[in-house]
């Protein structure tokens, strides 16, 4: 590994053929690029060479013995042969030292059928082992709920463990002990806690490490491969999904080098196992007189029709939905909605700051291609921690910065990240505007020497410090995150944001909430746009709006108005007044029955089709792998009988492609923009305090609860990144209080008091308040943007 | 480093470790694990602990997973309480030739334990065999905290065992 991989082109001889090669790259990336087969098993393209299997030997001829590709550079005049008897010979006599100890436990081994040793073992095996002393056997480790380890059948290839120091950044498994003796495993029994965890499953070459979830539960032959586009957050990862009959068992990444690489979350992984919960609505249900009972498709969509065309009311409807619904959901729900003659429409949930509706963008998106943060050498994250946001993004960073570019958080939570960020920030809501104020200011003095309206923002040490980090960049990107999307000045925000990077030359971008927020966008899913993102004629109400003034009939698509919405409680309180609610869901849940006198069954992933676009522009249509169950069915086919019903003009699609092609030609190819710059809107004063000390409320999504369905995956819930149902206070801040830790607190978060434990978490900063949305204590928030907190006595 | 490893690492065994660090480049301080592993196992009567480990690895800035691997992989370093005088009894082909397996079969019969054990009153750990120890000359022998003892016969070995405070 010495010489250094150059552009210069030099060509070897590869069993009596000419290849071009990079000089100095690896012979196994040579040959796999000409397309000539190696075995390997410790080799992989995204992690580093270990050559610790030397399943790779080749010949090259004047070497005395076969090398192995993974770690022989490429040298001009290089002959090499992989399939001469020396090198099948080499390859031979390695199969039959790895099968020395390995178990002959194929038919009970979940790999069993698509497992890489027997694979090979079948091309390089001896049907007889010269071996006939016992076999070692290694005590399997508990390392979570999502991977199952059957040490005895490791290899010791060892990619897990450069995974977890090289891609996951955490370093927990290693090779312990010594010769026979060496296993892999944590050491101490510790559970595996990384976002990417589940990768482990696929790299590894044998049956040691397989899926707990479906462990047992098939066998590879009888699955059948579907292609599909991961919805929990808005990368849009590239899976396949495999499934037995009509039941989804797994999902696996496709590779996709501009999107996912060749990875994927946990939460995209393992999601899956959320669809036969027991939530899961099966057929359309009606109540009446308060009492819910089952009813057919006909019944369902004739209340629905009958409520929403009551005459003179039809600008009294608001339709709502989760931001990971398909472009042709959203798409005929606004068609649906604008064609009644209401505007109220929206797919922002979380958001509360709607004052920069006009000045966004056509759609939200990074403004450049996930590859691109890899290529900056400064990135500065505002507002929002992509690791549980968007894990692959956050791989993107992490690469970056092994790379050595500045990667800096500036937020309203310290969190921590599996790399070196060269600056971090955690600061009060209220202070974040004046801290990314201050920056801007320093940086755009520096640049040009005059503020204008930025004088607004005090200069501040702190700021000036990260100023100067950042203006050392030359390749800058600023990115806001999903804190920054729920900020009650947003729009501020972004437009210091905008500002920023303007007198840079960097580039601005966003993340955001679910799927496809770019896709509702593009569809007109916004009250002030129509699809394509032309202007609307009518403005109607924006999320947040219609879900504090009550409106008299709402459609809810795909999203839990508990756990799915800024305000929890002020929403579930206004749905209450309506006259009627219809929820299409795929699941049911206390409070969809508490607010809703509709609900209508719909396909949920890999039973959908349609189509997402991604941050990064990307278009992504997808089609059902498996039937939905019992009689739900694609939301975008009940919309469009809906509409067709209700007599509305463009309701005739026959298929969903059909939707899609009139929808992307009213868009046209959809092209990536920053943050528009735009004027710095005025600050609102900051809430008077109250009577009693007010805590600014800081909230997070957990990483293993962004939406109805992972909220549902078992095992993903046995993982600790769920939230918890604590007060997060600083140890400071309960000092003020004068409270311990663990300590028995009433909460008031606008509404009446809730009783529940305070917890000292010094990633929370002063004066503020942690709480995790969508638990049990996250849905009682309401719009207000401070709490109360204090001691109710005892401790739990 | 936190307050906690400094109370778990002795201050010598901190200099200690300092020194070695120095030895390296800056970057390269993970070279400085297998010094500070054996002073902490010197200092612990003989046998590293999780905690222990887990100070070094803090020490040093290194996964404590990387530490593990080191411990667990050289044969000097004890994973698991022993006692803590180390007694290896060569048994490789030179010691063999001359008696080696009665010196260990006598060392077990007085101490009372197997090859791999320690007494129970925690002094003498009886070290299984890793690797001819190099003192073919002096054959049978064995080493006792390092210590060479050539030339053995049984009344030998009572007189070093009967001396092991």
């Amino acid at each position: 590994m010495s010489a250094q991989i150059t552009e210069d082109l030099v060509t070897i001889e590869v069993d009596g053929q000419p290849v071009q090669a990079r000089k100095g790259a690896m012979l196994i990336d040579v040959t796999d690029a000409a397309g000539v087969y190696i075995p390997r098993f410790c080799y992989h393209k995204k992690l580093t060479v270990a050559a610790n299997c030397r399943m790779c030997l080749v010949e090259v001829e004047r070497a005395p013995k076969p090398q192995p590709a993974c770690a022989t550079p490429v040298m001009d005049g290089m002959k090499v042969f992989t399939k001469s008897p020396k090198a099948i010979s080499g390859q031979q006599a390695t199969m039959e030292f790895l099968l020395i100890n390995h178990p002959l436990d194929c038919p009970i081994c979940d790999q069993g059928g698509e497992c890489e040793l027997q694979d090979l073992a079948l091309g390089y095996g001896s049907a007889v082992s010269q071996f006939t002393e016992r076999k070692r056997v290694v005590r399997d480790k508990n390392i979570g709920p999502l991977v199952q380890t059957d040490m005895t059948r490791c290899i010791h290839c060892t990619r897990c463990v450069r995974f977890g120091e090289e891609i996951a950044g955490l370093r927990e498994l290693g090779a312990t002990g010594r010769g026979e003796d060496m296993e892999i495993g944590t050491y101490v029994a510790q559970a595996m806690v990384s976002e990417l965890s589940g990768n482990v499953i696929d790299l590894c070459p044998v049956g040691a490490l397989t899926s707990k979830p479906y462990r047992y539960s098939a066998r590879a032959w009888e699955l059948q491969q579907h292609d599909a586009v991961a919805i929990h957050d808005c990368v849009g990862s590239n899976v396949h999904v495999h499934a037995k009959g009509q039941v989804l068992k797994r999902v696996v990444p496709m590779e996709n080098e501009g999107i996912n690489e060749t990875w994927i979350s946990d939460r995209d992984r393992f999601s899956y196992q959320g669809l036969r919960h027991e939530d899961r609505l099966l057929t359309p249900r009606i109540k009446e007189n308060g009492a819910w009972r089952e009813c057919d498709w006909e019944t369902a969509l004739v209340t629905l029709e009958a409520a929403v065309t009551e005459p003179g009311k039809s600008n009294r409807l608001g339709a709502l939905a989760a931001p990971s619904s398909t472009c042709e959901e959203m798409f005929l729900l606004q068609r649906f909605v604008r064609g009644l003659g209401s505007a109220n429409v929206d797919h922002r949930l979380r958001q509360h700051d709607f004052s920069g509706d006009s000045s966004e963008p056509r759609f939200p998106s990074l403004g450049f291609a996930f590859s691109e943060l890899e290529q900056a050498d400064t990135i500065v994250i505002v507002g929002g921690y992509p690791r549980h946001d968007q894990p692959l993004i956050n791989h993107r960073l992490r690469k970056a910065a092994l790379r050595g570019a500045q990667v800096i958080a500036i937020d309203s939570l310290h969190q921590e990240y599996n790399f070196d960020l060269s600056a971090q920030l955690a600061v009060a809501p209220s202070a974040l505007v004046a801290i990314l104020g201050a920056v801007t200011r320093a940086v755009v003095e520096r640049a040009t020497g005059a503020g204008g309206a930025l004088a607004q923002f005090t200069p501040r040490a702190e700021a000036t410090r990260l100023a100067e980090l950042i203006a050392a960049g030359q390749k800058i990107l600023v990115v806001l995150g999903n804190r920054a999307q729920m900020h009650a000045e947003r729009s501020r925000l972004f437009s210091l944001a905008a500002t920023l990077v303007q007198s840079l030359n960097g580039r601005s971008g966003q993340l955001t909430d679910g799927a496809n927020a770019a896709g509702a966008w593009l569809a007109g899913a916004v009250p002030h746009r129509g699809p394509g993102g032309r202007e609307a004629g009518a403005i109607g109400y924006c999320a947040a709006r219609m879900l504090t003034t009550p409106l008299d009939a709402y459609l809810l698509l795909g999203f839990e108005p508990d756990r799915d919405c800024s305000a929890p409680a002020t929403a579930v309180a206004t749905l209450v007044q309506a006259k009627f609610v219809a929820a299409l869901t795929a699941f049911t849940s206390p409070t969809l029955e508490q607010v809703a006198h509709l609900l209508l069954p719909i396909a949920s992933f890999g039973e959908n089709e349609g189509s997402l676009v991604n941050a990064s522009g990307a278009w992504q249509t997808f089609v059902p792998a498996v039937k939905a169950p019992g009689s739900a069915r694609a939301a975008w086919k009940i919309l469009r009988a809906l509409g067709d019903r209700c007599g509305l003009p463009g309701f005739t699609a026959v298929t969903c492609a059909d939707i899609t092609t009139e929808l992307k030609a009213l868009c046209g190819i959809p092209r990536v923009e920053p943050l528009n710059p735009r004027p710095l809107p005025g600050g609102h004063a900051n809430a008077a305090p109250g009577i009693e000390p007010r805590l600014e409320l800081v909230v997070q999504v957990p990483l293993n609860r962004t939406d109805s369905l992972v909220r549902r995956a078992s095992a993903l819930q046995q993982m600790p990144q769920v939230g918890d149902e604590g007060v997060h206070l600083s140890p400071a801040t309960l000092a003020t209080l004068k409270l311990q830790d663990q300590a028995q607190v009433l909460l008031n978060v606008g509404g009446a008091d809730v009783s529940a434990i305070a917890m000292s978490d010094s990633s929370v900063p002063d004066g503020c308040c942690l709480i995790y949305a969508t638990t049990n204590l996250g849905t009682q928030l309401t719009t207000a943007a401070t709490v109360t907190v204090r001691g109710a006595g005892g401790t739990r | 480093m936190s307050a906690t490893d400094t109370q778990v690492l002795s201050s010598h065994a901190c200099a200690v470790i300092d020194e070695w660090i120095a030895k390296y480049p800056p970057e390269q301080k993970r070279s400085a694990v297998l010094a500070a592993l054996r002073e902490v196992q010197h200092e612990n009567h003989g046998f590293l602990t999780t905690e222990l480990m887990d100070a070094v690895a803090n020490y040093l800035g290194l996964a404590r997973i990387a530490v593990y691997e080191v411990a667990s992989f050289y044969s000097m370093f004890e994973t698991k309480p022993v006692g803590h005088h180390s007694i290896s009894v060569c048994t490789n082909i030179s010691c063999m030739l001359r008696g080696g397996d009665e010196m260990l079969a006598h060392v077990e019969k007085r101490l009372g334990i197997k090859v791999g054990g320690s007494t129970s009153d925690g002094k003498c750990y009886l070290k299984p065999e890793e690797e001819c120890l190099a003192a073919c000359a002096g054959a049978p022998m064995m080493m006792i905290d390092h210590i060479y003892y050539e030339n053995l016969t049984t009344e030998k070995i009572d007189q070093i065992l009967a001396k092991l405070t």
